[in-house]
């Protein structure tokens, strides 16, 4: 029971501002361009022709944080790169997000020693964790569109 | 054996009261660690061992005493042959003496040795860390250190270990 069904069809739709701000945030959501271990080797076959991330709006990883809008932790975070990365995410412009792939990413994996982070989610605030050692390719990009639905019930008030 | 390496071995032997140790073929002396440089010198100059193709150390916590063993590996381009040397450094303020004066290339394998091990070495221009971040405490390739630095999490221990853990914020 809209607008338009009232008025009959006058060539427009109805919806909420946070839908279609929402909407468009997860259509063209790019990546940075940043992998740290071997789960970059899946994240670049998810992005190439085989399983083709750009179905999803992901056309091209930006070199730049300045550009992009989703950081894809792709491996095991050292202690001597979590600065580095942290830099990286505050870079980013908002709205931004940290998806944590792979399993040393998530928690440390089996190098639990004294070189690697302990779950990157110390440094950094992660939206969505992918498990797998390393995930397949399907596996991140299902945990991309987790991360979309969860952008898209994002309300007016969280936005950045 | 060539008769360089062999010789070789034996003046060392003779002149620092070295230990040589063979095994099929390959030759390693153990020298005390207030000779390194010297012999480092000879091999070098007088038997054209021109290369050090590694600088390592063993730690033989509660096996050996000395704790620690440090292995230079040499190498003579001209002969094809290769030598091991091997000086015990004791726990108790670790030290030797630096060799980069010889082999400049051992600058950075010093500089290694030292920021996981934390031995000295005397002499070194430029001695600080080279792999773990600045400011790092402790030398984690000694084996009395921890390998784990977090309790592993299973399913009941989980929530437990997961309260104490430290999050991000945005």
């Amino acid at each position: 029971m809209g607008l338009e069904e009232k008025a009959g069809n006058l060539g427009f739709v109805t919806t909420t501002l946070e839908n279609v701000v929402n909407w468009s945030r997860t259509r063209a959501m790019w990546p940075l361009l940043s992998g740290l271990a071997c789960c970059a080797i899946e994240m670049m076959a998810a992005q190439s022709a085989h399983y083709d991330m750009s179905r999803f709006g992901m056309e091209l990883m930006r070199a730049s944080p300045r550009q992009s809008d989703l950081l894809i932790v792709a491996g095991r975070v050292t202690n001597k790169m979590a600065p580095v990365l942290r830099r990286l995410y505050d870079q980013m412009p908002a709205p931004k997000w940290v998806l944590s792939m792979g399993d040393c990413a998530s928690n440390g994996g089996v190098f639990n020693n004294y070189a690697i982070i302990q779950g990157v989610d110390e440094v950094l605030p992660v939206d969505v964790y992918v498990a797998g050692c390393p995930p397949r390719p399907e596996a991140l990009i299902h945990g991309i569109l987790v991360l979309y639905d969860k952008v898209q019930q994002e309300g007016i008030t969280e936005w950045a | 054996m060539g008769n360089n390496l062999q010789k070789a071995a034996e003046i060392i032997q003779e002149k620092y009261n070295g230990e040589i140790n063979s095994f099929r073929d390959q030759i390693t002396l153990l020298l005390s660690k207030d000779s390194i440089v010297e012999v480092c010198q000879i091999l070098r100059d007088d038997f054209s061992f021109g290369v050090l193709v590694d600088e390592t150390v063993v730690d033989y916590w509660r096996r050996k005493e000395p704790r620690f063993q440090i292995v230079y590996q040499l190498h003579s381009r001209q002969h094809d042959e290769r030598i091991f040397l091997r000086t015990p450094v004791s726990d108790d303020d670790p030290f030797t003496s630096s060799v980069v004066s010889i082999y400049p290339n051992a600058n950075w394998y010093e500089r290694e040795i030292w920021d996981l091990f934390g031995i000295r070495f005397e002499g070194h221009p430029d001695l600080r860390r080279i792999l773990l971040p600045k400011g790092y405490q402790g030398h984690p390739l000694r084996k009395d250190v921890p390998i784990k630095v977090e309790e592993t999490r299973f399913t009941f221990n989980n929530d437990e270990l997961a309260r104490g853990k430290p999050l991000a914020k945005e």
